[in-house]
């Protein structure tokens, strides 16, 4: 029905307009993936710099130990806050999960564009520490009395945690609406994709937790500016107050951002290897909600070196030992999901194997640090940088290149595979393990996290290097990925509706990129309908 | 009766065993550390081992033969899946409690300060740490009779630092308001370093010092002509360590 009315009423509307007023989820997701790319890329850029300074004993690159620790402050913060928890629960779940689920868009587009708009503040809000005078210097974790004490500008960043806060929680409302009460008729909780599963539980995490953080910062705040006490000890407030607070939102901040990385990758498995998830409700209310159950009482391994009580320490040692049960039989899932399959390989799937060897290393170099007593050496050492690089930081990022990969052909309609995309994915693998492997033997040796010199141990120096040379390797590695991703939405090789074969919704009913209200017909599914039904 | 019986032995059992400890040899916690370190290294080797191995014949073996064909894997009965899920979980909740065991003991060498041990009191300041020894002198370098245990006890003045001596494989973090301890058992002369591991401002990487053990004639000399006059620098002493520490190969114990 063009009628020339209406076609003109559309062309009056120009693209940038479409992009800002946007309510649909998918074009919202998009937006989420643009900012939270932007922010890795100048993340990314500091941790360069932050290897250079490393490189050599001496001072380098930087002028004065507060830029250096500007850098790490934003690298850290950024990473975490506006790189993985909004590249996994704002663009994936955004674009994927009413697809998933046979919705037409989220319960409150409206709300949900808000969020997204919210985290573009907070982008430009940490930005602007670039050209302000006293840049926060406090680290993503900001404790105090530093964070109070110091000539660093603190409400940049406690401002920009509670637009991310604000961010997520509205999000997570949003999301757990949408999940109960927006599947298509007919589809039961035990149907539905792991990836909608991850998210829920991610979900519910932001939402019970982030409150605390929001707590703590703003009490943060009180004390530079308003002259209150709460974590001042010479006025009867304390300093672990805060890091108790932090830590108590920090640590399952850190399963908001592994859950949906993991979940992404049993999608990738179960396609790629034509195969159901294996043990899949074990999975799902063992391992996922046993990680949800257990997240909020093993908060004090991060506190192991702080002086708590014997007590305390000692029972947080053996719950934390015990996130082994659940993480254990996820990741048996995620094996035995390979188990009699028929495997194609292509890049998305290399980056779900390689991410099998992350969370292997990532997962098992953890267990040390469990235990407080190996702790009082390995706390706050480069051992315990490599391990959450490899377990957060490196294991979510593949999840999340990987689930790019596999969704490309759906969001543009063309393939993102090739010759360059096995090249960079050739030099992010290496580069990852030059960086980082150096990083843990001299961590056990006792090199301290957040130095950028390090003339007690000049005997170090080699291996600095050699994991400065690891990070231009995956330098490389982005660049070439990131051109390809360009290149590839633009004049890439056509694909067709489901390139992958995958029984899941998102491949099986919807046009690529789906248009506006995602399905032609409404969606309705039997109780024998599963989005893992290849062995028919 | 059998049960209150049973109850009192190992309640005498634990009691005994502790008393043996207390009255036993000095423990010598990084001696511990490295053993428990070997222990856990012992154990992720063998699951990092068997997950790899597993792994990499799955992933050659299951190729796919053509892009026709599916996976052949079958839904697991009621009985299959619950075995699946507890017995990984047992087995995980063994290994995860036989290492707190182990844990838990070399905790608690780390936490019973010996009764005769020295107290030297610590403190930490942007960017450099003082000692306070008993008589009252005040030094810039940490330094220690061998064959005496010493304990820390520490606080700091401004920011959180944290006390770190790779060599003895402890560290404790350092606050305004609160007073943390660590002991040192030195058992034979060394030299080494202690640093600061909580990130505290612009020198958090220069707040570094010097660690000795000396035999107790010498200290005893050491520490009477320090109480008029110290004779430390910091900055001499550095240089040399870091010329030194050059040449050195990198296990810091």
């Amino acid at each position: 029905m063009n009628t020339p009315s209406a076609t003109a009423g559309h062309a009056a509307t120009p693209a940038w307009k479409e992009w800002l007023f946007t309510t649909d989820h998918k074009r919202i997701g998009v937006l989420y993936l643009v900012g939270s790319m932007a922010a890795f890329g100048v993340a990314g850029l500091m941790a360069l710099i932050i290897r250079l300074e490393q490189m050599n004993l001496g001072m380098q690159y930087i002028t004065s130990g507060t830029q250096y620790n500007g850098f790490l402050y934003f690298h850290g913060a950024a990473m975490i806050l506006a790189f993985l928890i909004p590249g996994l629960t704002g663009f994936a779940a955004n674009y994927f999960l009413p697809l998933m689920i046979g919705a037409r868009d989220v319960a409150f587009p409206r709300i949900n564009a808000f969020s997204v708009w919210l985290f573009f503040f907070a982008i430009i809000l940490a930005l602007l520490s670039f050209v302000i005078p006293d840049a926060p210097d406090i680290m993503w974790t900001g404790y105090p009395p530093y964070s109070i004490t110091t000539a660093g500008n603190t409400s940049f960043y406690v401002f920009t945690v509670h637009l991310l806060g604000f961010s997520s929680i509205l999000g997570a409302v949003n999301f757990l609406v949408t999940v109960i009460y927006m599947r298509a008729p007919g589809m039961g909780w035990n149907q539905l994709n792991v990836f909608t599963w991850t998210t829920v539980a991610a979900f519910v995490l932001q939402l019970i937790f982030i409150p605390v953080l929001a707590a703590a910062v703003t009490l943060l705040l009180f004390d530079k500016y308003l002259g209150t006490h709460f974590y001042d000890p010479s006025a009867g407030g304390d300093v672990l107050l805060y890091q108790n607070l932090f830590w108590f939102y920090s640590h399952p901040a850190v399963y908001v951002i592994f859950l949906p990385a993991v979940g992404i990758l049993f999608e990738i498995m179960t396609t790629m290897a034509k195969n159901q998830v294996f043990n899949y409700k074990a999975a799902i209310y063992g391992g996922i909600w046993g990680i949800v159950g257990i997240a909020g009482i093993v908060w004090i391994h991060h506190l192991y070196v702080t002086g708590m009580p014997d007590w305390l320490r000692l029972g947080h040692m053996v719950t934390t030992l015990l996130i082994s049960v659940p993480v254990g039989i996820l990741t048996l899932s995620l094996w035995g999901t390979l188990w009699k399959g028929a495997i194609t390989y292509n890049t998305a799937m290399m980056y779900a194997v390689s991410c099998l060897y992350l969370i292997l290393l990532g997962g098992l170099t953890g267990i040390p640090l469990a235990l407080p007593s190996l702790t009082l050496h390995l706390s706050e050492t480069s051992y315990v940088h490599a391990h959450f690089h490899f377990i957060m930081a490196l294991f979510s990022a593949f999840a999340l290149f990987a689930g790019i990969y596999y969704w490309f052909p759906k969001m543009t309609g063309r393939y993102a595979d090739g010759a360059v995309a096995t090249l960079s994915f050739w030099c992010n693998f290496i580069g990852v393990n030059v960086t980082f492997w150096p990083l843990f033997i001299i961590g056990v040796e006792g090199m301290p996290r957040r130095y950028w010199d390090y003339q007690m141990f000049p005997q170090f120096e080699p291996y600095h290097e050699i994991a400065t040379y690891g990070a231009f390797i995956i330098a490389v590695g982005m660049l070439l990925q990131f051109g390809n991703f360009i290149y590839s939405a633009v004049a890439g090789k056509k694909a067709p509706l489901n390139p992958w074969n995958s029984q899941s919704m998102e491949w099986t009913h919807t046009q690529s990129p789906p248009g506006p209200g995602n399905f032609i017909d409404d969606v309705v599914v039997d109780e024998n309908w599963s989005p893992y039904n290849y062995n028919k | 009766m059998r049960l209150l019986t049973a109850t009192l032995t190992m309640a005498a059992t634990v009691l005994l065993t502790t008393q043996a400890f207390a009255a036993g040899d000095l423990a010598n916690p990084p001696e511990a550390w490295e053993a428990l370190w070997a222990t856990v290294m012992f154990d992720l080797y063998i699951i990092g081992g068997i997950m790899t191995v597993l792994a990499i014949y799955m992933l050659i073996k299951f190729k796919a033969k053509s892009p026709e064909q599916v996976g052949t894997a079958k839904k697991l009965s009621t009985a299959q899946a619950i075995s699946f899920a507890l017995i990984p979980a047992a087995i995980f909740m063994a290994d995860d409690f036989f290492l707190a065991a182990k844990g838990w003991t070399v905790w608690n060498d780390y936490r019973r300060v010996p009764e005769n041990a020295m107290e030297i009191k610590v403190t930490g300041y942007q960017w450099y740490w003082e000692f306070e020894y008993e008589d009252g002198t005040v030094t810039e370098e940490l330094v220690m009779p061998v064959g005496q245990p010493v304990v820390l006890r520490m606080t700091s003045e401004d920011v959180v630092h944290d006390f770190g001596i790779p060599h003895y494989r402890v560290k404790e973090d350092v606050m305004p308001g609160r007073i943390t301890y660590i002991w040192i058992n030195p058992v034979e002369a060394n030299e080494t370093i202690v640093q600061c591991a909580e990130f505290c401002g612009a020198d958090h990487t220069n707040m570094w010092t010097a660690v000795r053990a000396i035999p107790q004639d010498e200290f005893d000399a050491w520490l009477s002509a320090n109480a008029e006059d110290p004779t430390f620098d910091i900055g001499e002493w550095r240089t040399n360590w870091t010329e030194q520490q050059t040449s050195q190969g990198i296990a810091s114990r």
